[in-house]
């Protein structure tokens, strides 16, 4: 029996998730094309993504850890302490700013063709996952290096794995959707991971922050993240303070559902707006 | 209830076109101005985060691209969709294949929808064709196996075999089309939509797509839309033909009756200056070179016979030495007639050494064309910067019967007539041939 399509000036609700499920070998196929595409003519290729958060652990580490004298958590080495803020930051921020322009950039489908555009930005999130996976080689080398054993809680960390995707995938589709009708949101992103990389506990611990503004200071969704990435990987060098990641935990899940509320707002319209 | 595959009911499409009239208004005060400014930046903003369109200060015009067009199309049929520039064809195949919703109105499709509104779709330059076959394959909704089980034969049909491995930017633009429109006609959709492909690729190629177009809807029982300007392969490939014009369907039958019926009305253009917007153009060059305009010097209607003169106007973004520019005259059926182009035999080379506007005036004796309606289409092109504008049918163009006869004439059906030498064949060996002689 073949299927019925029915067009109408609103989308049916209850047909989107299924068809979003249906066009899966489409996401596959476009993830595959942006890794592929990503390293092409780059001599160095996928190195990249091991280098770029090496090279700003040791910027951080000069600057914070050795400049400016900042403690640590526990015991565990400033470097490494650095490095397990900077995984989920880097994953966060390369996933922000590639999603975000993915619909622009795609432009020239959008115009010619119908899929679920949910699956573009989330596409492209998939290229971070993997640079960002490809920098575990970095931290298993620098565990090495220190003589550093992670405890139990490292079997926790896809869970935070899972909050980060999340939590740069709703600023995200916000942002793509909205950067189809204005470019200015263009400029806006390189403005927030900028921005970011301060009012994140990236190069220093969240512990520094005083107590009462502490959850305050946990509105910012990564901070949240960061503090469960180092509880992961420095076991039991570092406290997990749980307010904060409730905090970080809401904060994503309404952003993400303000993305997805946004993105499918605009999504029918986007073919005559880009 | 019929067996209607395809049942569109009262479509219609909105767009809202906005005129800023900021010149209307005078600010009377400084400070008027700047609160007026200031209150339209916080609507701007607000606009902005939320993704709503601005209309502050600026009249927002509805423009119907469709109105309460309805038909039903049946299984396994070819139509064809005809029409005037911004009748509305390509918003129909638009709100077909779900790249835009509809403003009012139902559609409902039994079956797998395949749009070609571009071949091509999603290639990308950096991947190599086996890669993009596989890319773009599954972008127009085929599966993994679907496309493997094809490769070869999509290969083949491309005539690529040898580069299949090599990044599509090293393509030649033929390669291009070729491996585009090969993964296109191994789509087994239900429902296939197409817009004008076969306008690409050289002769051979079109013919041989026409071929896969009619099998697929012939052999294989597909049922098919096909939006064209050239009204003889319409006639070739659709039993039935959709005109539309100005967003609401004119009529709807055998091909050969609405195709007399449009090519009967559409009616030639009086315009002495014609601009060439980017909605006439099928396809989207870069940039580099740009047909502006074309001004007619001499009188309109063209005559028979008579001088033809004009000029041409262009922009182009870089330097170039091997310039060609001309225009060319087509019949209703879409083929092209007559051309006259600065390129042939030796003639003026329109060298450009800085990037800028220009204007070319050209000129032509006698105008060869037999009284008749013409389709009038303006190209240029540099083989050096390689690029090209072409656009096609610009308008339709009259040419009436003039005071004087032409050497040559060139007929819409019969080709060009030349002058030649005839006279009465000898009726017997080694006589004088004899004016009116007769074989008795």
């Amino acid at each position: 029996m073949k299927e019925l399509i029915i067009i109408e000036p609103e989308r049916q609700e209850h047909h989107y998730w299924r068809e979003l499920w249906r066009y899966r070998e489409l996401f596959r196929v476009l993830a595959w094309r942006d890794l592929l595409v990503r390293y092409k003519q780059t001599a160095l290729g996928a190195l990249w993504a091991l280098i770029r958060p090496f090279l700003a652990m040791v910027v951080f580490t000069v600057i914070f850890g050795h400049i400016l004298q900042l403690p640590s958590e526990g015991s565990a080495p400033y470097a490494l302490m650095v490095f397990a803020g900077l995984l989920p930051w880097t994953f966060f921020a390369t996933g922000l700013s590639e999603a975000s322009n993915s619909l622009v950039q795609n432009a020239g489908l959008i115009n010619k063709v119908y899929i679920p555009w949910l699956i573009v930005p989330t596409a492209t999130m998939v290229v971070a996952l993997v640079d960002f996976l490809l920098s575990f080689c970095t931290l298993f080398a620098l565990l090495i290096w220190y003589r550093f054993m992670p405890g139990w809680q490292l079997i926790l960390l896809p869970a935070f794995v899972i909050l980060t995707f999340a939590a740069s995938l709703g600023p995200s589709l916000w942002l793509t959707s909205l950067n189809v009708r204005y470019r200015d949101f263009r400029y806006v992103i390189p403005f927030v991971i900028q921005f970011g990389v301060y009012i994140s506990p990236i190069g220093f611990s969240s512990n520094l922050v005083p107590d009462k503004w502490r959850l305050l200071y946990s509105l910012n969704p990564l901070v949240g993240i960061i503090d469960g990435f180092r509880w992961c990987i420095l076991g039991g060098q570092s406290q997990l303070w749980l307010p904060s990641l409730a905090m970080s935990l809401g904060v994503t899940l309404f952003l993400l559902w303000l993305g997805i509320r946004q993105f499918r707002k605009m999504e029918t319209s986007f073919a005559d707006l880009i | 209830m019929s067996d209607a595959i395809i049942t569109v009911e009262n479509v219609s499409k909105r767009y809202l076109v906005g005129h800023h009239s900021r010149h209307g208004q005078r600010y009377t005060t400084f400070r008027e101005t700047i609160v007026r400014e200031a209150s339209e930046f916080v609507g701007k903003a607000v606009g902005l985060v939320s993704g709503r369109p601005n209309v502050q200060n600026a009249d927002v015009e509805e423009f119907w691209a469709l109105r309460n067009v309805s038909f039903e199309v049946q299984q396994g049929s070819v139509i064809g969709i005809i029409g005037p520039n911004g009748a509305g064809k390509s918003t129909l195949l638009k709100i077909l294949s779900r790249i835009t919703p509809p403003t009012e109105g139902r559609i409902l499709i039994w079956g797998r929808v395949a749009s070609l509104l571009e071949v091509g779709t999603g290639f990308h330059g950096e991947l190599t064709g086996r890669e993009n076959i596989f890319l773009n394959g599954a972008i127009l909704g085929m599966t993994e196996r679907e496309i493997r089980k094809k490769f070869d034969e999509i290969v083949a049909f491309a005539e690529v075999e040898r580069f299949i491995d090599t990044p599509v930017k090293r393509y030649s633009s033929g390669m291009n089309v070729r491996l585009a429109f090969a993964v296109a006609a191994h789509l087994e959709p239900d429902i296939l939509i197409v817009d004008e492909v076969l306008a690409v690729g050289d002769a051979d190629f079109q013919k041989k797509c026409l071929g896969k177009m009619d099998d697929v809807s012939r052999r294989e029982g597909r049922t098919v839309l096909f939006v064209s300007h050239n009204m003889s392969v319409i006639k070739t490939l659709c039993p039935t033909t959709i005109w539309l014009d100005r967003g609401v369907v004119r009529r709807q039958g055998a091909s050969p009756d609405v195709i007399g019926e449009y090519l009967a009305l559409v009616s030639p253009s009086q315009d002495r200056l014609l601009k060439l917007d980017d909605s006439q153009r099928l396809h989207k060059y870069d940039d580099s070179l740009r047909l502006l305009s074309l001004e007619w010097h001499c009188d309109l209607p063209l005559q028979h016979g008579a001088p033809i003169k004009g000029r041409i106007r262009f922009r182009a973004r870089m330097p170039s030495y091997d310039l060609v520019i001309g225009i060319g005259f087509a019949n209703l059926e879409g083929s092209r007639v007559l051309t006259y182009e600065t390129d042939f035999q030796g003639g003026f080379r329109p060298d450009i050494s800085q990037a800028g506007e220009y204007c070319v005036d050209f000129a032509v004796e006698s105008l060869p064309l037999a009284p008749d309606v013409y389709a009038l289409d303006v190209f240029c092109r540099s083989s050096e910067i390689n690029s090209v504008d072409y656009v096609p049918a610009v308008t339709q163009i009259e040419v009436v019967a003039g005071p004087k006869t032409p050497i040559c004439i060139v007929q819409h059906n019969t080709g060009v007539h030349l002058a030649s030498s005839w006279a009465w064949a000898n009726f017997r060996e080694g006589e004088q041939p004899a004016s009116g002689a007769r074989l008795e």
